[in-house]
């Protein structure tokens, strides 16, 4: 069934690359844009609440004083705050789809998942809360439904709804309380977002700055076409009759009457703990094997745990008596064996003449046995254009793209590619160019996988590539695994570029890293 | 893709998302009450008549208590049930037997029950029995004329000097 779905999603995701190029595409960026859309809510809030009054009639007045004798700002940013929160509960709703369907839910994500879980409950509260202050019929209607509902537990020694049977049970301070809660709700929901994204590390809690803007403008053109507007002046002695809903927030409000209050306890608690059981339910019964520090050849230097995406490593004082400050520990329960921590170690150095062992390497794919696997690839490679293909388990197979002329090979990630490995098969002349592989970009499995990649090749990030490594023979393709079709010709393409340079010999650097002209002395 | 094209597809998604929420934000509409009808809610609260009424301990009762229980007067805190009902036009609307709450079933039962009517005049009877023994202890019968989609609010007070028992609210 899942399988099922993340084909889906890879074709609804494929469609939105067309126009938004993967690096923009929405559907890789929900957490971001519903962190966006939150300080949306936030910063129109603050507009809203200079100009709102607390009180039974004072309410309601203020909110259609702003909607209405200032349509062009105060209506507007009122229509933005409502928009902008129903928002939150789709890209919210859809953040979660999406990582249930791709798996990212259960072992070392597990806190991120019940943390988000908690969260979906805090955005209702808060959206219901503020949709008590309008206090219209539709308020009305939402204030009895929700006493009506928690008068269900049996909690209270008097029935809550007996609060709102009549006009004068309704006083100021309600609403005091009321505004109160809009602000403070709001702050224990930013706590518990922060909480939620405690665990990543280089959390992206800002989208790309197109797509914050493209989001902002959409809704600042609905909040103008179909400005948000109140119902009628609640009034306790009417019953609320047709109502104008806002299904993001209030779905469950007709089931009370539908069904029961009861069976509506039942549904949302059902949900809630399916939710919250997930990530042990639907657990993989076997977990790759963690990242292992060799302190041996470990300088403390940090890079490990500056690229883990998931704070997985820790710098603690060193314990080996060697002269370093630091040494790295696996935290084992949040590692993800992704590998991008050996990416990341300046010992991943496959020109080596010792025992080639990294400073921190993942059990089962060693970097003894990768150099082993790339020496064994190239030696059977012919032909005049010869490529070597780094790719991912989690994107496109790269084997399939193995031929006369084609090595391949596949990482848990692309990240734990050293760039010293590209350097490595393009000296001497054993392959004309290199192909660099992962998932789609802005989608990686592990998060960072190609941020880094992208960032140790462009030597921005440590470790560099080696400025002797000529950059045009290198070139990248980020294809999920439906892209098979695109690996290939992207494959193709590089080939093609490769056979129109000239033959040149891959130069040694000087000590500080410059490359060296043929004739100089190293 | 070409630029405009990319730009055409990027304004159709920004289309489609604030079509979604401008829709479902206010539609459908719902509809809680029905034309041509009203909401009768019945609510109150209201601590019954104790179960056993209170009496003297006699000196032979006293002295088997501990000394610092040694009261004179005895009064068992257990109350009894409240019976409800109402009838609207000759035929029960509601019915219930609400137990006194707390561990030593003392406290005040109460009820939040909302019935929907159909609009127009009707006859109302409110029964309330909150004894043990007898027949119901407040009655009230009213012909009440309900516009649509009004709330009347079916309360109860027993401490209301010279006439405790159902307020009719409309």
């Amino acid at each position: 069934m899942r399988k099922y779905l993340q084909n889906l999603l890879l074709r609804l995701e494929n469609v939105f690359n067309a126009p938004f190029g993967q690096a923009q595409n929405p559907w890789y960026h929900l957490g971001a844009i519903t962190f966006f859309l939150f300080w949306t809510v936030v910063a129109s809030g603050i507009y809203l609440y200079a100009f709102y009054r607390t009180g039974v009639a004072e309410a309601y007045q203020s909110v259609e004083r702003l909607t209405h004798d200032q349509w062009y700002a105060g209506g507007v940013i009122r229509s933005l705050h409502r928009y902008a929160s129903d928002g939150m509960v789709v890209t919210m709703l859809l953040h979660l789809l999406r990582n249930f369907i791709t798996g990212r839910f259960h072992s070392f994500r597990w806190f991120s998942w019940v943390s988000g879980v908690l969260l979906i409950w805090l955005v209702y509260i808060c959206g219901i809360n503020g949709y008590w202050m309008v206090w219209d019929r539709l308020a009305q209607f939402i204030a009895v439904g929700t006493a009506e509902w928690f008068d269900w537990l049996p909690l209270f020694s008097q029935p809550l709804a007996r609060n709102f049977l009549a006009q004068d049970d309704v006083n100021d301070r309600f609403f005091t309380l009321l505004s109160f809660g809009h602000i403070t709700i709001p702050l224990v929901l930013l706590l518990f977002m922060w909480i939620h994204t405690k665990r990543m590390n280089h959390a992206e809690t800002n989208p790309p700055l197109r797509l914050a803007a493209g989001t902002l403008l959409a809704l600042l053109v609905l909040a103008l076409i179909k400005p948000a507007l109140s119902h009628a002046h609640a009034d306790l002695a009417l019953a609320p009759g047709v109502i104008r809903l806002d299904w993001f927030y209030l779905a469950p409000y007709p089931l009370l009457y539908i069904w029961s209050p009861g069976a509506v306890w039942a549904l949302v608690g059902g949900i809630t703990l399916l939710l919250l059981s997930v990530p042990w339910f639907l657990k993989p019964r076997t977990r790759p094997a963690v990242a292992e520090v060799h302190l041996d050849n470990c300088n403390g230097c940090s890079n490990c745990a500056e690229d883990c995406p998931y704070s997985a490593i820790m710098m603690r004082p060193r314990q080996d008596g060697r002269p370093y400050a630091l040494q790295p520990v696996v935290d084992p329960n949040l590692c993800a064996s992704c590998g991008i921590c050996t990416g990341a170690c300046p010992y991943s150095m496959p020109f080596r003449s010792d025992e080639l062992v990294s400073g921190i390497e993942l059990p089962g794919h060693e970097l003894a046995q990768l150099r082993a696997d790339v020496d064994r690839a190239l030696a059977g490679l012919r032909g005049d254009v010869r490529v070597m293909v780094f790719g991912c388990n989690c994107a496109c197979d790269v084997r399939a793209l193995q031929s006369e002329g084609v090595a391949a090979l596949s990482l848990p990630c692309v990240g734990m590619l050293p760039p010293a490995f590209i350097d490595y098969v393009l000296r001497d002349a054993r392959v004309d160019g290199v192909m660099v592989a992962g998932c789609r970009e802005g989608d990686c499995q592990y998060r960072l996988g190609i941020r880094w990649t992208k960032l140790r090749l462009a030597r921005q990030r440590l470790p560099h590539l080696r400025r002797r490594v000529p950059l045009q023979r290198i070139e990248y393709c980020w294809a999920g695994v439906q892209d098979d079709e695109r690996a290939r010709a992207t494959l193709a393409a590089l080939r093609a570029r490769i056979a129109q340079l000239p033959q040149e010999t891959v130069l040694e650097d000087d000590a500080r890293g410059h490359q060296l002209k043929p004739g100089d002395k190293n | 893709m070409s630029q405009p094209l990319k730009y055409l597809g990027q304004g159709l998604a920004y289309a489609l998302f604030a079509m979604v929420l401008g829709y479902f934000s206010t539609s459908p509409e719902y509809t809680h009450l029905p034309a041509d009808y009203a909401l009768v809610k019945l609510s109150f609260n209201h601590a019954a008549q104790r179960k056993k009424p209170c009496h003297e301990r006699t000196d032979a009762e006293l002295a088997k208590l501990p000394p610092n229980m040694r009261i004179r007067k005895d009064c068992p805190r257990e109350r009894s049930d409240v019976v409800v009902e109402l009838e609207m036009d000759g035929k029960q609307l509601y019915h219930v037997v609400l137990h006194p709450p707390g561990l030593s079933h003392d406290g005040a039962a109460s009820i939040y029950r909302r019935l929907l009517v159909p609009a127009g005049t009707h006859r109302f009877v409110a029964r309330l029995k909150d004894k043990e023994e007898g027949d119901f202890s407040f009655v009230r019968e009213e012909n009440i004329t309900l516009a649509a989609g009004r709330v009347m609010v079916i309360d109860f007070k027993a401490d209301v000097p010279g006439a405790p028992g159902f307020i009719f609210k409309n």
